[in-house]
């Protein structure tokens, strides 16, 4: 908003006041100086954060003509939806949307429950091979996906996935097993074993004790872990790009790659507004999403890198 | 409960291995092969030995695109771990002491919140919208807010590579924030506080004080972003003039095995492209484990 050009003349004041003391060293004015420059930092970033973002939900709402007066922050002359229903029907947003969401429900799901149960298995029982399983979901962890995206679209082809939900799916779950098993066999470790005894001294199954004791014991490592899947997913574009192709593989599109297609298009038709309006609606979510989970969603994404 | 013991193990591993190996092993390992090829990706498959990897050592295109993820690999690192390290400082020991526990500046909360959003877009989709941001034309943010003649950003050859970084750098610093900021948590305060006593300001606390205490998360941060700058796919492919232009100003290694794959129907030169990207990762790897050793410090 206006915010943006306003910040400008306090940065150079502060910068031309810190100059003075860092001669003259003082550490009560170096310090206030030194805490100028930190806020004012700290208060462009911010705007450089959400500016982009403020912007384009501004533009959803303006004409070609408006976008293009030079005035990004200015706001709209009228408030009018039309953008909006012609971007979720007629550039088909609404039915990306709805693709990510199945395709990122049922992936997830997969990925939680085989991931693990694979890393329950490595984890917590000893047997031939054990080490070389776990290793070898460990080493994916190393290696950029699209060095495989070749004869990944063609192992596909073999099956015969490509261009369906199906093989996304699966392509999903297993590029995702590596960080997710890693992640949980670290966690499952962790686990008390006398609980597990107690219980074997119970009689319960094997499998029992995974999903009535071990699962729920493990609910915090759990979350993080999907909360990450999730959020993975939810922002593939590679791996649908490479997949869901050939013929009416447009209905199938997941977000990203429906969004991205739409801003190639509107270079031609020049419907500025309608990309706008993708875009904010495929923003949206995501803010509610994170105003309603912020504490859970950053230390879900940070937990795998800390530990 | 001994008997039931590998039906379960076998059962229950079954499954991920299979999807794992099908889909991950196979493939990395085909690629090897494949490179060896000249497969189009249709017909039968004819090995021509290292022919691949002859033409792409003539192949411009390809010199200049490793030259570009170079750039990238050692400047997106170093540009987001140091904006991140000092905004995480200032958002956790910034604000000086009070009543003896470090604090950060005021409004730290609210900045942590702001700044880790962008993480969860997906970069394709922020590379839609800094393709917007940098148009080269009124209707760009940019072009908006500065005076004067109207720039071409990504259309020029001088701006586009470090237009790309800049949006790598935009997404990226609010994680590593949130991140270093965890670290720094687990900083014990007396650490601080002794340093404080001795008259340390708060510049010799965060060189002397905070970064040799983060240093393992520091080298985490560099893994990440520098497996980020072997990427940087989405953003090539959307935001780019011509994809990877213009000119080839911004091509990555990334785009041109996709593009040979499936532009050009080159999938045996495109899974060269891939094998050695899979030693550039490796000695990557190698390298920053060796460059980053450090004695970890005791707390």
């Amino acid at each position: 908003m206006t915010n943006a050009t306003s910040t400008r003349p306090p940065a150079t004041q502060h910068r031309a006041a810190s100059a003075g003391p860092g001669k003259a060293p003082g550490a009560k004015r170096e310090i206030r100086a030194l805490s100028g420059l930190a806020h004012v930092s700290l208060v462009v970033w911010a705007l450089a954060t959400a500016g982009p973002l403020i912007w384009v939900v501004l533009a959803s709402f303006k004409s070609n003509t408006e976008i293009f007066l030079g005035q990004p922050f200015a706001l709209p002359q009228h408030f009018s939806f039309a953008t909006y229903v012609n971007a979720w029907d007629e550039a088909h947003v609404g039915r990306y949307f709805l693709n990510s969401v199945f395709v990122v429900l049922v992936s997830t799901a997969g990925t939680m429950l085989f991931g693990s149960m694979a890393a329950y298995v490595l984890a917590r029982y000893r047997f031939f091979g054990n080490r070389f399983i776990y290793y070898m979901f460990v080493s994916g962890l190393a290696f950029p996906t699209f060095m495989a995206l070749v004869p990944l679209f063609f192992i596909l082809k073999g099956f015969g996935l490509i261009n369906t939900f199906t093989g996304l799916i699966l392509v999903y779950i297993a590029y995702s097993l590596p960080f997710t098993v890693f992640f949980l066999a670290a966690f499952f470790k962790t686990l008390p074993n006398e609980i597990a005894e107690a219980a074997t001294m119970d009689g319960a199954s094997h499998t029992r004790q995974f999903f009535q004791i071990m699962l729920p014991m493990a609910r915090s490592g759990l979350v993080s872990i999907t909360i990450f899947n999730i959020v993975g997913q939810w922002n593939q574009y590679l791996l649908p790009v490479a997949i869901m192709q050939g013929q009416g593989a447009d209905s199938k599109w997941v977000l990203t790659q429906g969004i991205a297609n739409i801003s190639v298009s509107a270079g031609y038709h020049a419907e500025w507004s309608t990309l706008f309006a993708a875009l904010t609606l495929a923003i949206l979510p995501m803010i509610v999403m994170y105003a309603i989970f912020q504490r859970q969603i950053q230390s879900g994404l940070t937990a795998g890198a800390v530990k | 409960m001994r008997h039931g013991r590998y039906p379960f193990i076998i059962g229950f591993l079954a499954v991920p291995v299979a999807l794992y190996v099908t889909f991950v092993v196979a493939a990395y390992i085909q690629t090897f092969q494949l490179s060896l090829t000249s497969w189009s990706g249709l017909g039968p498959i004819k090995y021509i030995g290292l022919d691949n990897f002859t033409k792409l050592w003539h192949d411009n295109l390809f010199w200049s695109s490793l030259r570009h993820n170079l750039v990238l690999l050692i400047l997106l690192p170093l540009i987001t771990i140091l904006i991140a390290l000092v905004f995480a400082f200032l958002l956790n020991v910034g604000g000086g002491a009070r009543g003896g526990v470090q604090r950060g500046v005021w409004g730290s909360k609210f900045y942590r919140v702001i700044f880790f959003f962008p993480q969860l877009l997906a970069l394709a989709i922020v590379a839609v919208i800094f393709g917007r941001v940098f148009s080269s034309d009124e209707s760009g943010l940019l072009n908006g807010l500065l005076p004067g003649e109207p720039v071409l950003w990504l259309a020029d050859q001088r701006f586009a590579l470090a237009c790309i970084l800049a949006v790598l750098v935009w997404q990226a610093v609010g994680f590593y924030v949130v991140l270093f900021s965890a670290g720094m948590g687990s900083i014990p305060n007396e650490i601080y506080e002794a340093a404080a006593l001795d008259g340390a300001t708060r510049i010799t606390l965060f060189f002397r004080v905070t970064v040799p205490l983060l240093w393992s998360t520091i080298q985490v941060a560099w893994v990440y972003l520098g497996i980020a700058a072997f990427d940087a796919f989405a953003l090539v492919n959307i935001m780019s003039v011509d994809r990877g232009g213009p000119d080839g100003a911004t091509s990555v290694i990334s785009l041109m095995i996709y593009r040979n794959a499936f532009d050009y129907s080159q999938a045996g030169y495109a899974s060269a492209l891939g094998v050695v990207l899979f030693f550039l990762t490796l000695t990557f790897a190698a390298l920053t484990l060796r460059v980053t050793r450090r004695d970890a410090v005791e707390m």
